[in-house]
């Protein structure tokens, strides 16, 4: 018989690794699954394996994981390295994949703390070899030392200006930053600082990174309008239009950002209810004050509950944490609440820069409704106007493009299609984001080959049966 | 062999022999695998099978399979593995990336 988990956590990233320190302080039997090999997440990706040289080029704030990285190895929580949960049912059996072999886990309550996925950005050319996203181009960065050189940053938001400073330091600066945020965009955006110090931090970090990228005389090219990468085979130029001029600028790599979006894949195997939250630019899962979903049992913290960074995500998971604990006996209701007022008041201070993140680098629109002949879904190459001409076609949902493409059919399941296929159907039939609704995610959540299924693990497969 | 790559490792570690569509490789021990193929040059992972369009690595984090390869027979995400001494690759064959799975 299988030993039930009290907590198992999905995601070893800051949410998922404060909350298993938490909880196994607390006195539960807590199991991690993490698909990466190490402990970090994509935001302290390797972050144990970095060199000091490389510490240097990626900075504090991604170093400063190591101190996570450490509490949950010095926990004795059971941490699964290289498990890739495929399935998640009945109150609550996970199959997972590790090391060629199929296995499930059983638990009382868990935590999905799968983190974010950035923000689909369909432009032309943005599925040729050489084009990446700004994360891919930081994760090459963090677990394996490589840099690219001869590249161009493509896009809007601080990932963009952190990633362009870390390949000035390390000695490989981008070609060129081209950003599609306008003058505009920032005023906006400054509305929303106020008195907010932890604002006023980001903005300082931030301008900091952009005197980095001037002092090494990268180019940048603001409100940049038009985008679009061509090559042979590969990434070679990205042109767009800027100050009502067309420019070329030659290539070898192009990294796009336009914000991250919650990765809410798990959470809507499950059938929690998700909402359009407008700040965010994309779904959200609806959850009360301790990060629980309406799935009783089952909660959510960090960047896959909504956007908010690595130190609101360590909060989040904490509290959680104390919500298990609570819920398990272990810990007393008036205690909960005790420790969790700290994290809240951190929480709120963290989450103070958002507001001005969201309004001074919004996504770029064009991405967002891209032209017809664009392909939106990656996998099986489904083009703007194969979508708009199923909506003409009385298509009204995401699952109903189903009958007549295989959008989202693919294996990336429409992590980098279903935003833009939501927003094309709303905009298409005249209807909000919340009524066009999403596609249904059904289990496995990544693909299962039959030989990781034979091979599944005997003594577990029993206490499944 | 080490052909022209627009990325450069920082840092050197003791490099395993391996190979790609039969083509002798040497890949740093342990790096993340379509991460050192990158940096070796490789710089289209497959084809689509809807049009036969070349692809690479796009995440970097095992969300959009665009890295598939096949190694061994198996078709697996390079971006979610570590490179061993003697990884014979190749890449995916147009049906073997939907073939292998459930």
């Amino acid at each position: 018989m299988l030993m039930k988990r009290d907590f198992v956590i999905i995601g070893a990233g800051p949410a998922g690794m404060a909350a298993a320190t938490q909880a196994a302080e607390l006195g539960l039997y807590v199991t991690v699954l993490d698909e990466q090999l190490r402990a970090g997440g994509q935001i302290y990706r390797d972050v144990d394996r970095a060199s000091k040289s490389l510490g240097n080029i990626l900075g504090a704030d991604y170093t400063d994981g190591a101190r996570l990285t450490k509490h949950l190895r010095q926990s004795g929580v059971e941490h699964i390295s290289g498990a890739v949960v495929w399935a998640i049912e009945d109150e609550f059996r996970i199959s997972y994949t590790c090391e060629g072999r199929g296995a499930q886990i059983e638990a009382d309550r868990i935590l999905l703390a799968t983190g974010a996925l950035e923000r689909p950005m369909p432009i032309p050319g943005w599925t040729l070899p050489g084009v990446m996203t700004a994360g891919a181009g930081q994760i090459l960065l963090k677990q394996s030392g490589v840099v690219a050189q001869n590249a161009v940053l493509v896009g809007a938001g601080p990932l963009l200006y952190l990633i362009g400073a870390q390949m000035v330091r390390a000695g490989t600066p981008p070609a060129a930053m081209v950003e599609t945020q306008t003058r505009s965009d920032m005023i906006r955006g400054l509305r929303h600082v106020g008195g907010a110090l932890q604002g006023w931090r980001y903005m300082a970090k931030g301008l900091g990174m952009l005197a980095e990228i001037k002092r090494a005389k990268v180019p940048r090219y603001t409100g940049a309008t038009g985008i679009g990468i061509e090559g042979e085979g590969k990434a070679e130029v990205v042109t767009f239009t800027h100050n009502g001029r067309t420019q070329r600028i030659a290539c070898e790599t192009v990294f796009l950002h336009h914000g991250v979006v919650a990765n809410t894949q798990a959470a809507r195997s499950l059938g929690i209810s998700h909402t359009w939250a407008v700040a965010h630019g994309s779904f959200v899962p609806e959850l009360d004050d301790w990060g629980q979903s309406d799935v009783a049992g089952v909660f959510i913290a960090g960047d896959g509950a909504g956007i908010g960074g690595a130190k609101a995500a360590e909060h989040a998971g904490r509290l959680v944490a104390l919500k298990v604990a609570e819920d398990a006996k272990r810990l007393s209701t008036k205690d909960c609440n005790l420790m969790a007022a700290p994290l809240r008041r951190a929480l709120v201070r963290e989450l103070a820069a958002r507001p001005f993140l969201d309004a001074a680098y919004p996504p770029y629109g064009a991405a967002l409704r891209p032209a017809d002949n664009t392909v939106i879904c990656r996998c099986e190459e489904i083009t703007a106007g194969d979508i708009r001409s199923y909506a003409n076609l009385g298509c009204l949902g995401p699952n109903q493009t189903k009958a007549f493409g295989r959008a989202g059919m693919g294996h990336c399941q429409g992590r980098y299609c279903g935003l833009t296929v939501t927003a094309l159907l709303a905009d298409a039939n005249r209807q909000s984001p919340d009524e066009t609704g999403y596609y249904r995610i059904r289990p496995p959540l990544k693909p299962v080959t039959l030989g990781e299924l034979a091979a599944m693990d005997g003594t577990t497969q029993d206490a499944a049966e | 062999m080490k052909t022209a790559s627009p990325f450069l490792e920082l840092e050197s570690a003791p490099r395993v022999d391996v190979t790609w569509d039969g083509v002798p490789l040497s890949l740093p021990e342990e790096a993340n695998l379509a991460a050192a193929l990158l940096a070796a040059g490789v710089h289209v992972f497959r084809s689509t099978p809807v049009s036969g369009a070349p692809r690479a690595p796009f995440c970097m984090m095992g969300a959009c399979f665009d890295c598939l390869v096949e190694i061994n027979g198996v078709t697996r995400q390079a971006c979610m593995l570590e490179v061993i001494e003697g990884m014979v690759m190749t890449r995916p064959s147009e049906m073997g990336a939907h073939a292998d799975e459930t």
